[in-house]
């Protein structure tokens, strides 16, 4: 029987935490304000009530702390999911990420396992003070050691979380704080069917004359773009990168074999960072098939500006557009 | 050494410093928001607006006669005013987010009234009467709530350092500016200087706090720690952070550490004035705790209704810090109900001054992104300035923007 719900991409974390949370009793999700608060987002809402205090733990204010106490328990046997507030308090726990979180598997050559999930709300548009809107994703894919993914949609939010909880790996979990909420991107999803695996590269619109890579909120950027382009008769091919470590570039590669040309979108600054990265790999992969310079739309080399300002940091569709011309016209 | 030495500065003078160790049920019931702040909470005007005499600290409030009393008043009740007009703002789309201080004036009048000229603060990012006491124009920290600035006053000039959002981070920092004014001699009579960090209960939990008081105690900085218990970080009690009064955590470290009743704002200012002393002359760091209660929401984005029952709330509404001021005022005909009136209408223009800047409050100019990122030269910023600038120019050429 399926069990078809529509559901945003909160509402699908917070039903596909619940799905993991019944499969496996050692799954633990911890974080600050996770219990009844339901996490600042309420992702986690309700879920202290159903599974109690000892499976969803309201831990201490530390950053460093959740991280390095969920590798303990890691090592013990359970599978926690930390939930970082806000990406820009994640660097307390920056330690405990790369020095155990990462290398324990490699140190032990094996023996010790890290199946531990990190949840992190990222991006901007969310009009936030400080610390609020940044995409610090880059950092983390630098860390051998690590899968790093972000989503961009429902489906992939119920699956992937899923997904990232069964891996025996630590997964940082990026997910598009600005589209939690969004009815927009509310999806059908049977619940009780077979689950989608999420840490491919994928085609979400197909076309010919650019292709335009993107991950996280900028997807939707992407998306808009294309829909934009078509009617200024381009056709933009729009891959979701879904998994930024390791980076599946296969479908890129593909892509731009056809179309000729890339667009690598991001809002993280662009200095040294995974659009450093795709551009690079692109380019060795695809030299002959370029037709331009692989163009890359971010944010800038700055600290994140006051929200006042994040609608000019932010790139968007017409940065996207601007850059389409840009390669069309070399 | 007994522990009322640790936290006290003169054990033996009077009913607190003789105080016994509170029991374990105390102790929890220390930690838990609806309690009295336990047995060895320093108070010197009770909720009821009665003067507590003190032997320890009534001499760092000798000066505090009843024009002072009326100046602490005045205040706090502007200092809630615009504290509330800011809320208002919020709700009204002008400002982005809103930290209301609600409750905390007497913690942040009476420890920043303490302060001297040439002493800093390290402010968290609800230190608006802490920014008030020193003088900043509380106009100028309305930017960050409208999210045109991430800081904008004269640091330097006023003696209060930017607001920290990263929860911990200034601790240490404050630590280190400690340092330096001990390095540099600043220390050791009444002229010297001293520093004092602002954070909250649940701040203590981070390791930067940890640290903080490490480096304090080691360097012997002139640093006071002044902790606001106002109960809840965000969603979660103080029982979540500690098992113990917090204050107690300053023995561990080898100073002292002292719970001040928050809502008391003479008691603020002759517990603030004591432990600045100490640091002046050398002796520090000290730890205080003040006991207080966040009457509002965490910031005007959280729902306190979701973890909280209003019981708590309304029980804390009797030992409000201006009420009690107020009551104590009145009852000693050091003021009247003119008066009163006066320091409304005060407040009501003030807010209303802040409203009219809120306003009319500009935009930054695309530029402010890439102004100032380093102190020195960046050519590749530089080059991504120039090319966003003549993009955006491209819009205006063709006439849609
Ligand atoms: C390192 C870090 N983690 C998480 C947050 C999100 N956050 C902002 S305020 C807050 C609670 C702070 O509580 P407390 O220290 O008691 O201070 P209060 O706000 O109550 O004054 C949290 C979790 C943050 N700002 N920084």
């Amino acid at each position: 029987m399926s069990d078809l719900q529509k559901l945003t991409i909160g509402k699908a974390l917070n039903l596909g935490l619940r799905r993991a949370m019944e499969e496996d009793p050692k799954v633990l999700i911890m974080g600050e304000d996770v219990g009844k608060l339901g996490g600042v987002f309420r992702i986690t809402d309700g879920l202290q009530k159903d599974f109690g205090e000892q499976r969803v733990l309201d831990t201490p204010l530390a950053e460093s702390g959740i991280i390095g106490t969920a590798v303990g328990l890691a090592v013990r046997g359970f599978r926690p999911v930390c939930e970082i507030q806000f990406e820009g308090f994640i660097f307390p726990g920056f330690d405990q990420i790369s020095s155990q979180l990462a290398k324990l598997h490699y140190r032990t050559q094996g023996k010790i396992k890290m199946p531990v999930v990190i949840r992190v709300p990222f991006g901007g548009g969310i009009g936030a003070v400080e610390h609020h809107s940044e995409s610090p994703e880059s950092l983390f894919a630098h860390i051998p050691g690590l899968k790093v993914v972000s989503i961009s949609n429902a489906v992939d939010a119920y699956w992937g979380i899923q997904q990232a909880i069964k891996s025996d790996d630590p997964v940082l979990f990026f997910e598009p704080k600005r589209l939690y909420h969004s009815g927009a991107l509310r999806a059908e999803i049977d619940v009780t069917g077979t689950p989608v695996s999420c840490f491919s590269s994928q085609v979400v619109r197909e076309g010919t004359t650019a292709t335009v890579v993107a991950y996280g909120p900028s997807v939707k950027v992407a998306l808009d773009a294309a829909a934009a382009a078509e009617d200024g008769g381009q056709s933009l091919e729009v891959i979701d990168l879904r998994t930024l470590s390791p980076l599946d570039l296969g479908p890129v590669f593909e892509s731009v074999r056809k179309t000729g040309r890339l667009i690598a979108l991001s809002e993280a600054p662009s200095e040294s960072s995974l659009t450093s990265e795709i551009a690079a790999r692109v380019q060795q992969e695809c030299f002959y098939s370029l037709e331009a310079p692989v163009l890359r739309v971010t944010g800038f080399d700055t600290p994140y500006p006051p929200a006042k300002l994040e609608e000019h940091y932010l790139p968007d569709l017409d940065r996207v557009l601007h850059a389409v011309d840009r390669s069309l016209a070399w | 050494m007994p522990s009322e030495q640790w936290t006290h500065p003169e054990p033996g003078d009077g009913p607190a410093a003789v105080a016994a160790q509170p029991s374990p049920e105390q102790v929890i019931a220390g930690l838990r928001a609806t309690s009295e702040g336990g047995a060895e909470l320093t108070q010197l005007l009770t909720p009821e607006g009665e003067r507590v005499p003190s032997p320890q600290f009534d001499k760092y409030v000798e000066d505090v006669d009843a024009e002072a009393l009326r100046g602490l008043y005045r205040d706090m009740v502007l200092v809630r005013r615009a504290d509330r007009e800011a809320n208002a703002m919020q709700r009204q789309g002008q400002l982005g987010i809103w930290v209301p201080l609600l409750g905390q004036e007497a913690a942040q009048i009476g420890s920043g009234r303490a302060l001297k000229a040439n002493d800093m603060a390290f402010p968290s990012y609800r230190e608006h009467g802490v920014a008030y006491a020193r003088g900043v124009d509380m106009k100028d920290l309305l930017g960050i709530f409208r999210c045109t600035d991430h800081s904008g006053w004269d640091y330097q000039g006023t003696g209060f350092h930017p607001y920290t959002i990263v929860i911990g981070n200034q601790v240490l920092n404050a630590a280190g500016y400690a340092m330096g004014q001990k390095f540099e001699g600043k220390v050791g009579d009444d002229d010297g200087e001293a520093t004092i960090c602002y954070f909250g209960d649940g701040a203590t939990s981070q390791g930067d706090v940890h640290e903080g008081f490490v480096w304090a105690a080691v360097y012997d900085a002139p640093l006071v720690f002044f902790c606001q218990n106002n109960q809840w970080a965000i969603s979660e009690p103080t029982e979540r952070q500690s098992r113990l009064p917090l204050y107690q955590r300053a023995r561990g470290y080898g100073f002292p550490g002292i719970r001040v009743d928050g809502n008391d704002v003479l008691a603020c200012l002759a517990v603030s004035r004591w432990a600045l002393d100490e640091c002046r002359h050398g002796n520090g760091p000290v730890l205080i705790e003040a006991f207080t209660y966040r009457m509002d929401a965490h910031t005007t984005t959280d729902d306190p209704t979701r973890y909280r029952l209003s019981d708590e709330l309304e029980e804390w509404k009797l030992k409000d810090p201006i009420e009690r001021v107020r009551a104590y005022l009145a009852r000693n005909g050091y003021a009247d109900h003119d008066y009163f009136d006066s320091v409304q209408a005060d407040a009501d223009a003030f807010a209303a001054d802040l409203r009219e800047y809120t306003f009319n409050m500009p935009e930054p100019p695309p530029e402010r992104i890439f102004s100032n990122v380093y102190a020195e030269g960046n050519p590749v910023l530089d080059a991504q300035r120039e090319e966003f600038l003549s993009y955006l120019d491209g819009f205006v050429s063709a006439g849609e923007h």
